[in-house]
């Protein structure tokens, strides 16, 4: 169900700044995909375009094979805070963006999706109720819901505590699984890289292009403590250095 | 998860435990009381000790008086119902007229830029510039003191709603905005929910307005209203008939705050301010 998104010479720039200076990702079906880079490489202008909020840009991004020229059904985007609606309780935050049409079948979805993330008893609840981790577990099931063929994800877990942003790791997962969409992550954390992707996109500084990519071969279910992954953290390290050190060289 | 997200939201409900609520209510409900005690007491003082002669502050208990004398004779009852009659048609078709407008201009920029000029213009005209006109223009019976009370409260109810609409977290369209939403769903889904409790707080100002404007009105060819019996007692220099209407304007317009009050408590119970947690 899911579909494959390809990013090909991609470049953005904001007045006389470059921003994106041609990337080219391509992203297979129900694959993870995780970004990482130093701030300020690009990584949110990446999903932004993508998602089609921002239209002002040069070279190709399409889902399937439909080009983005705007948003699409079949895009969704978690932002870095949930931003839920405050005055919609969580069950209607998640039915949000169901489409009118869809009448009570929407009611399955969200109670389905609701118990993926493991929210059902807060369905009453309102936003100003929840800890910043479930509110951000409301905010992925918001996405989940409308069953988007991708889904991206701009540093999802960023504000929440280590333990709290293990759980919700494993959040995502489950709902992968479950729903199995296209996830393009962008990340600052390589620890969440490495446990959630299948391949790992390594991004230099501004203008924001790619400098490497890193497979994560061990299968899921993956132990955080595995040694192998946490020689891949090891390795994107030395390669963000290496790539920090080298622009220092250049400028 | 579920449980730790349980002892996160639990003080929070608890807050909004009504038991909780009502047993910490009864020492509070007296502390509204205070100042108006105190103002009574010094006002009474005043005239006791002879700061004021009895004609310049008439003493409560004249006041009082006074009131129950007007009631018998049905005065006070007329001159209340022609107040807030005028004050509740005014303000309604204020309110109305302000939501209808300010929606536009706070949706359409270039409604903005047409009618925002004009009416920031006609703002700063002064009240009483106003009355004349009307009753000029719209003869001396109701509609020039209704239209009066309307002006009073359009402004504070149109100043707010485009000020809430403006102001609504560009975050939450942008979240509109990947589900494809197009600009009425994202106004009608989006920015008038998220603006609201501005709209509510012009509401109030507007209502208070309201109280202020009808009482000018009525100082101009009224022959009932408490506006009208505050111009007519001080020509026959009855200060204790002044106080009545004083008392009454105070109490009603406290009495209309407290209402609208009652259902922005209602309306948004979601929002997480620090005034939200008051038990009032």
């Amino acid at each position: 169900m899911s579909r494959p998104l390809t990013i090909r010479e991609l470049r953005k720039r904001y007045g006389d700044l470059p921003v994106l200076g041609g990337v080219d990702i391509e992203v297979a079906p129900s694959e993870i995909v995780a970004v990482v880079g130093p701030s300020g490489c690009g990584k949110s202008t990446l999903l932004r375009l993508v998602a089609g909020l921002d239209t002002h840009y040069r070279g190709e991004i399409r889902v399937g094979d439909e080009l983005v020229c705007g948003p699409l059904p079949a895009v969704g985007l978690v932002f870095q805070e949930p931003r839920l609606f405050p005055w919609l309780s969580v069950v209607d935050n998640v039915a949000f963006g169901l489409d009118d049409r869809r009448g009570a079948t929407s009611a399955t979805l969200v109670r389905e999706v609701l118990e993926a993330v493991d929210l059902t008893p807060f369905a009453a609840a309102l936003p100003k109720q929840l800890s910043g981790g479930m509110a951000q577990r409301v905010a992925l099931a918001r996405s989940l819901v409308t069953e988007p063929q991708v889904l991206l994800l701009d540093e999802p877990f960023s504000s929440l505590d280590a333990f709290t942003r293990m759980r919700l790791q494993d959040h995502l997962l489950n709902a992968w699984v479950r729903y199995r969409p296209t996830l393009l992550l962008v990340t600052h954390d390589l620890d969440e890289a490495v446990y959630l992707a299948d391949r790992v996109v390594l991004f230099g500084e501004r203008p924001g292009r790619v400098v490497d990519v890193i497979r994560v071969a061990p299968p899921r279910p993956r132990d955080r403590r595995d040694p192998a992954l946490a020689a891949l953290r090891v390795a994107l390290l030395e390669a963000l250095h290496l790539e920090r050190d080298a622009s220092l060289v250049t400028s | 998860m579920g449980k730790g997200g349980h002892q996160i939201a639990a003080p929070d409900v608890a807050l909004r435990n009504p038991t909780a609520a009502t047993r910490g209510r009864r020492w509070p409900s007296l502390l509204p009381w205070i100042l108006p005690a105190v103002i009574v007491a010094l006002w009474w003082g005043s005239v006791a000790v002879g700061i004021f002669e009895v004609f310049q502050l008439p003493p409560p208990p004249i006041v009082l008086d006074a009131a129950i004398g007007m009631w018998r004779r049905g005065l006070l009852q007329q001159d209340l119902l022609a107040t807030t009659v005028r004050v509740l048609e005014g303000f309604a078709l204020g309110s109305v007229v302000a939501i209808v407008l300010g929606t536009v201009t706070g949706l359409s920029l270039r409604s903005e830029k047409i009618l925002e000029p004009t009416l920031q213009a006609l703002r700063t005209v002064p009240t009483l510039a106003w009355a004349p006109l009307f009753i000029l223009w719209l003869g001396i019976d109701e509609i020039p003191k209704v239209t009066l009370v309307a002006v009073g409260a359009f402004f504070p109810v149109y100043v707010n709603l485009v000020a809430g609409i403006k102001g609504v977290d560009r975050k939450l369209v942008e979240v509109a905005r990947v589900f494809d939403l197009g600009p009425f769903a994202i106004a009608r889904r989006v920015v008038l929910p998220a603006a609201v409790p501005d709209l509510i707080t012009g509401l109030r100002l507007g209502a208070t307005q309201a109280w202020l404007f009808v009482v000018v009105a009525e100082f101009f060819g009224a022959s009932q209203g408490l506006g009208f019996r505050l111009t007519d007692s001080q020509q026959s220099t009855r200060v204790d008939l002044m106080f009545v209407a004083i008392v009454s304007l105070a109490i009603l317009g406290k009495l209309t705050d407290s209402g609208i009050r009652a259902v922005e408590r209602r309306v948004i119970a979601w929002r997480d301010t620090i005034g939200e947690r008051r038990p009032e």
